[in-house]
């Protein structure tokens, strides 16, 4: 043997626990800060996020019934994993130009935020659920529920500790997400994905498109089988009024910084139901 | 497999059936679903799909409320949109028809019952057609069997072949579909040799699938019992519906089933006297197909009924 061959990694979608290329066929390229090409990315359409939506509106109603034990049990798999790949995600960040201490330490902070929400997963409803004293003979309480499916604009920077923030709140709880990345933070949201599909996340509940975020953006606020859009990630630049089209099926929109760690971004996708029971004799 | 005949019902003439190319007829399918059909001729398509479907319910646990549910959405499948056709007949169990005849009523939505020991056909042919006459009696429009395929694959053809004729007789003026089962016939020769006899014997449509049992309807089985229709149409002049049921759920499988029966058979057997699509599930992603075009943005499953 004398040379080797240099083998690149496809950077494809993830949807439905698999990894499609887009249906169009079109692909963008990610570069590093000199100018040389890293990858070739896939360019999701708006039928490969009709797709993703499709996947994550099937696998909503098992994940949300699995129990709340088991849901933090298979988030904290997934830290597992993402611990075991450290350094790949280290060296994709310095890729793309972070520079070598600051790479390690928004890995690292990723994963602690990752096993924060995982242990969060079978506690958060004592804490916003509540028993309501009422006049009368019934018990009252308010329960939190799962808002549905979830589309979130992942932040591009940073971007691995950006889109985990994001993420991991809207899914401990039982919701199933679409995520849009787009330019350089597609390579570190695509290795989440290969995690995802190597842990014991059921196909379906995390779908992760790369492409133009403001091209499918309408597409997401429009779609009336999304109950919830997340664009804390959306760039300066957009126009707002595409927001507007989020009125259609009264979908919840959330804008937040995008490295928060708080209880209320859970609650940020959750709907309260309050019931009332009869006490009996 | 060797051209065969069978003799003709009526005239004691014979008709030929000829073996099939398998590869061929497979890749055949194979390049007709890839087809993209876009904007007008979509909408076209989605409303034709709609009027040749056979709006579905075959379950042990359908009630008459069922019933007359289904014939609500047959007649109206989408309440806010008028331009939406009904569809061409409910398919059902003879013990719910006349709960469908009267849902139906004053409707073009014919009432298709199966009948005849279904699904499997294994009774006597006198039970077969007294159950038959019994949902004819009912009120039933059209009436579904099955072949006899335990008498077929034993290889008495002569058997299969009398049983749809005493069944055609049960009929009367009922129209006769005759169910090939196509995922048990074991090869594209069985399912060209069972379309020529059901045809020969009266069938005035031949149908894929009962849909209980997984692998029923695929391209290239419909696209061979088309071509056993065509040919058996150039030999005799009669020409015979067919109708691709078992595992149609989605609006781009049933324009796919548009295209072969086009391409194969003309446009002639583009409506719902010739051709029919048998399905439970199809009809809410048809019409959440015609939101999207109607709305330009997706629609979801909260926006249609429940079956």
């Amino acid at each position: 043997m004398t040379g080797k061959i240099p083998i690149a990694k496809t950077y494809k979608l993830f949807i439905n626990g698999a990894f499609p290329r887009s249906e169009s066929g079109r692909t963008f390229s990610v570069s590093n800060p000199e100018g040389e090409l890293i990858a070739n990315v896939s360019h999701a359409s708006r039928k490969d996020f009709r797709e993703a939506v499709r996947a994550a509106r099937a696998a909503q109603f098992p994940w949300a019934s699995r129990t709340a034990y088991n849901r933090g049990q298979i988030l904290y798999r997934v830290a597992e994993m993402l611990e075991s790949r450290k350094t790949e995600f280290v060296d994709l960040l310095k890729s793309i130009g972070v520079n070598s201490r600051s790479a390690t330490r928004e890995i690292e902070d990723s994963i602690q935020r990752w096993v924060w929400y995982a242990g969060w997963s079978d506690k958060y409803s004592q804490i916003l659920g509540s028993v309501n004293p009422v006049s009368g003979p019934y018990f009252n309480f308010t329960v939190p529920e799962p808002t549905g499916v979830v589309g979130i604009i992942a932040p591009t920077e940073p971007s691995m500790l950006g889109l985990i923030s994001r993420l991991v709140p809207a899914i401990v709880s039982g919701n199933t997400v679409v995520v849009v990345s787009e330019g350089k933070s597609s390579l570190t949201s695509v290795t989440i994905g290969e995690v995802l599909a190597t842990s014991d996340m059921p196909a379906g509940v995390v779908n992760i498109l790369t492409g133009d975020q403001t091209d499918l953006l309408p597409w997401m606020v429009g779609h009336l089988d999304v109950n919830a859009v997340d664009i804390s990630g959306i760039s300066h630049e957009t126009d707002m009024t595409l927001i507007e089209e989020a009125a259609s099926n009264v979908k919840r929109v959330v804008s937040r910084q995008v490295n928060e760690e708080s209880l209320e971004l859970i609650s940020d996708f959750l709907e309260m139901k309050t019931v009332w029971h009869p006490i009996g004799r | 497999m060797p051209t065969s005949t069978i003799t003709f019902r009526e005239t004691g003439s014979s008709i030929k059936v000829t073996p099939v190319d398998e590869v061929s007829l497979e890749a055949r399918a194979a390049s007709l679903a890839t087809r993209s059909i876009k904007t007008t001729s979509k909408r076209a398509a989605l409303n034709l799909a709609i009027r040749c479907m056979d709006l579905t319910t075959l379950e042990g646990a359908d009630t008459p409320e069922k019933v007359a549910s289904l014939c609500q959405k047959a007649k109206r499948p989408d309440p806010s949109n008028h331009d939406v056709p009904s569809v061409a007949a409910v398919c059902i169990y003879p013990e719910m028809v006349h709960h469908a005849v009267e849902a139906t009523e004053g409707s073009n939505v014919k009432v298709a019952s199966v009948a005849g020991a279904f699904p499997s056909g294994l009774s006597t042919i006198e039970a077969r057609t007294a159950d038959i006459s019994d949902a004819v009696k009912r009120g039933a429009d059209e009436i579904d069997i099955v072949l006899n395929r335990s008498a077929f694959l034993a290889g008495d053809e002569q058997r299969a072949f009398e049983e749809i004729v005493a069944s055609k007789d049960a009929c009367g003026e009922a129209h006769l579909k005759v169910i090939l089962e196509v995922g048990e016939l074991g090869s594209y020769d069985k399912i060209r040799q069972a379309s020529m006899l059901a045809m020969a014997a009266g069938a005035d449509f031949i149908k894929t699938s009962t849909g209980k049992i997984p692998q029923a309807s695929t391209l290239p089985r419909v696209l061979c019992m088309a071509e056993a229709v065509r040919d058996f149409a150039q030999q005799t002049n009669i020409s015979v519906g067919i109708k691709a049921a078992g595992g149609i759920r989605t609006a781009k499988q049933a324009w796919h089933y548009l295209v072969v029966i086009g391409e194969t058979l003309g446009t002639e057997w583009l409506c719902p006297e010739m051709f029919r699509i048998g399905a439970s599930s199809l009809l809410n992603d048809v019409l959440l197909q015609l939101k999207r075009l109607d709305s330009g943005s997706y629609s979801g499953p909260d926006y249609v009924t429940v079956d």
